[in-house]
């Protein structure tokens, strides 16, 4: 086991190398995307041109560069912003990093209680109306695109039903920190967890049906239900449990996406300026460090996302732990 | 199932005395396929979405005589036997700025105009053009490039595979989103310029090309797993016992399995392409203005999400009737090709 842990760590490591590189080749490498333009401005002199590229140090050679931004970002960790000179980039991001955890907790923990509740009732009442009604708003919940559920959200609480009992708690777009003031931390982030979890309500709600109609069909349900097991039983021990499996590995993938600025379009809707828009904004201002410095961090999220719902996935399911020996 | 009620009924059109024959794979799929009501009425209405864009052109010089991509900021209509300015004086606040007309419910400006005074019916229509190309083209992409990378890393391992795999490996942890982004501000700020060709930055191209790469490892690797699984099989063994060149089990055994699976992933990565060109389009780094996508209309009408909302919500319920259609008629060709889904038919 101790073995199978040292490999995965050197995977990872391999992957977010190959990452950082991506990132650096795709800034500076790309034919036509040169930094040093885009900081000069658009109408600056071959020398102001020149001075930027000598004073952010573009005159180096590439791999000089990468090495050296790669020192400054996870060694001395020193790294600041090429756009606002000074800003340091890894405060930066940690002061982001509470807003999308706020909106993403909430919302996990949304969509996971609804999609079960929806998956099970579903499954348990399969063929019904109930279920293929259920199934068709999930269908729908999935193909929405998440920022303009996130407009019409805002219309109706913010503009058109505003001014009736039912939305008139809503308050203005924006965060307000937990710490400061609990209640308004809620009430600003209730609309943005709606709107984040339809989308993974639909999905998840949809594959664990379709699980749990799997796993009715196996030979130990039968089982359980020849030692006569109540139904309730059954489901709980027997048929959710093994649909979880699947459950808590898309959990753990999505999740890890989502940290790692996947958030970005219902923070840009909402305006909350966590890690999403952050990056968005570092991206938009050809920002390299601040870019750099997100896209590892989003990384981490994600490799170690997969390596983790690797290790679960081995532990919860003994047949895949075997297989990989 | 299937092939019971066919053996006992054969089609009236069969000649009398000839011996019924088992359909090959694709014909029972197709045949499945066709039965299934739900996927025939998404195709249905992906066919006629289709139609009635390609069809953007006839509305705009026949229906609502306005030209969709040049702004219109001091023209005048008539509407009910009066002329009304296309972008009004603003009734609230300070009553400085100007909204655009609201819907007409007529030919012109049937459902109003946006910022520009463009007619937003027109450019629905023409978006969405745009979205179903880009969508469509960046499908075909992906499926050509990640079953090519699949089949050549699963068939030949060695080094090719381990290059091959490492590479998916970085592309499949790169967050998905966060690649589409920082190729798409790249290539949009500049254009692309790849040799001796230059893709200019509001070239449709551009989006096709980055929303077709990123998806590659979702559908290489499990390609890749299954031609691995393929080569192991007992057909494929057979043939190679029997001294069948590699290039015929390449051509005869592994690919029109891979075909399938192929198509099986065809309609659910065109939806979630629409999603994805639809989200940069939104941000301003995919289809560049004054062209149109559903996208970009969205991103057009946030400004005027509280005073003509119409502008933003149109064009969601367009990709969402899309993408809902792409998704039953991908679960429709699922069940039809994918063995597997006999076990789902039960429930």
């Amino acid at each position: 086991m101790g073995f199978i842990l040292l490999r995965r760590l050197g995977e990872m490591l391999f992957v977010m190398a190959g990452i950082s590189v991506l990132v650096f080749l795709i800034f500076f490498v790309t034919p036509g995307a040169d930094p040093a333009a885009r900081i000069a401005g658009r109408n600056a002199s071959p020398e102001v041109l020149a001075a930027v590229r000598h004073d952010f140090g573009f005159d180096q050679p590439i791999w000089v560069q990468y090495l050296l931004l790669m020192k400054r970002l996870f060694i001395t960790g020193d790294l600041t912003s090429f756009v606002n000179r000074g800003q340091k980039v890894i405060p930066s991001i940690l002061e982001a990093l509470p807003i999308t955890f706020s909106l993403l907790l909430g919302a996990a923990v949304l969509w996971v209680v609804v999609s079960i509740l929806i998956g099970v009732t579903a499954a348990m009442m399969r063929g019904t109306w109930v279920d293929k009604t259920l199934m068709v708003l999930g269908l729908i919940g999935v193909s929405m695109p998440v920022f303009w559920v996130g407009e019409v959200a805002n219309l109706i609480t913010q503009s058109r039903y505003h001014d009736t009992w039912l939305f008139s708690w809503v308050p203005a777009l924006g965060y307000v920190p937990l710490t400061q003031d609990p209640w308004g931390w809620f009430k600003a982030l209730v609309v943005p967890w709606i709107t984040l979890a339809i989308l993974y309500i639909g999905l998840y709600g949809r594959v664990l049906r379709a699980s749990l109609v799997e796993a009715y069909q196996e030979d130990f349900i039968r089982t359980a239900r020849a030692k006569g097991l109540s139904e309730r039983r059954i489901l709980i021990r027997h048929a959710l449990r093994t649909s979880l499996v699947t459950f808590v590995s898309l959990f753990g993938l999505d999740f890890g996406a989502l940290v790692g600025g996947g958030t970005l379009l219902v923070e840009y809707v909402f305006g909350l300026q966590g890690v999403g828009f952050l990056t968005f904004n570092a991206f938009g201002n050809l920002d390299l460090p601040m870019i750099m410095a997100a896209v590892m961090y989003a990384s981490v999220f994600v490799v170690g996302a997969n390596a983790v719902v690797d290790i679960l996935y081995a532990t919860l399911d003994p047949r895949v732990r075997t297989s990989r020996a | 199932m299937t092939l019971i009620t066919e053996a006992v009924a054969p089609p009236a059109a069969a000649a009398p005395g000839r011996v019924q024959v088992s359909r090959g794979p694709w014909a029972t799929a197709f045949r499945k396929l066709r039965q299934d009501k739900a996927a025939m009425t998404a195709l249905g209405v992906l066919v006629l979405i289709v139609v009635v864009c390609l069809m953007a052109p006839l509305y705009a010089t026949y229906v609502s005589k306005t030209d969709p991509f040049s702004s219109n900021l001091s023209g005048t209509i008539t509407v009910n036997g009066e002329d009304v300015a296309v972008m009004q004086a603003e009734t609230e606040g300070l009553g400085l700025g100007t909204t655009p007309i609201g819907p007409t419910y007529t030919g012109a400006y049937f459902f109003g105009a946006d910022t520009q005074g463009r007619d937003v019916m027109a450019r629905l229509l023409y978006g969405g053009q745009n979205s179903l190309l880009i969508a469509g083209s960046s499908t075909v992409l992906t499926l050509v490039l990640a079953g090519l990378v699949g089949i050549v890393a699963g068939f030949f391992g060695g080094w090719v595979d381990i290059v091959l795999s490492r590479l998916l490996d970085i592309m499949w942890a790169f967050p998905v989103f966060l690649l589409a982004i920082s190729l798409s501000i790249v290539t949009i700020s500049h254009g692309l310029v790849i040799g001796p060709i230059t893709i200019s930055s509001d070239s449709l191209l551009l989006p096709i090309l980055i929303i077709g790469l990123i998806f590659i490892p979702y559908v290489a690797r499990p390609i890749r797993g299954q031609v691995l699984q393929l080569k192991r099989s007992e057909f494929v063994l057979a043939a190679i016992g029997l001294g069948v060149p590699q290039r015929r089990i390449l051509v005869v055994d592994i690919l029109p399995n891979v075909a399938s699976t192929l198509i099986v992933f065809a309609p659910l990565t065109m939806a979630l392409n629409m999603i994805t060109e639809s989200s940069l389009s939104f941000l301003s780094i995919g289809v560049q203005s004054p062209a149109a996508s559903w996208g970009t209309i969205i991103e057009d009408g946030q400004g005027l999400l509280y005073t003509r909302p119409l502008v933003a919500v149109l064009p969601g319920i367009a990709v969402v009737i899309t993408v809902v259609a792409l998704n039953v008629f991908g679960d429709g060709v699922r069940d039809a090709l994918d063995p597997r889904a006999k076990l789902r038919v039960k429930d």
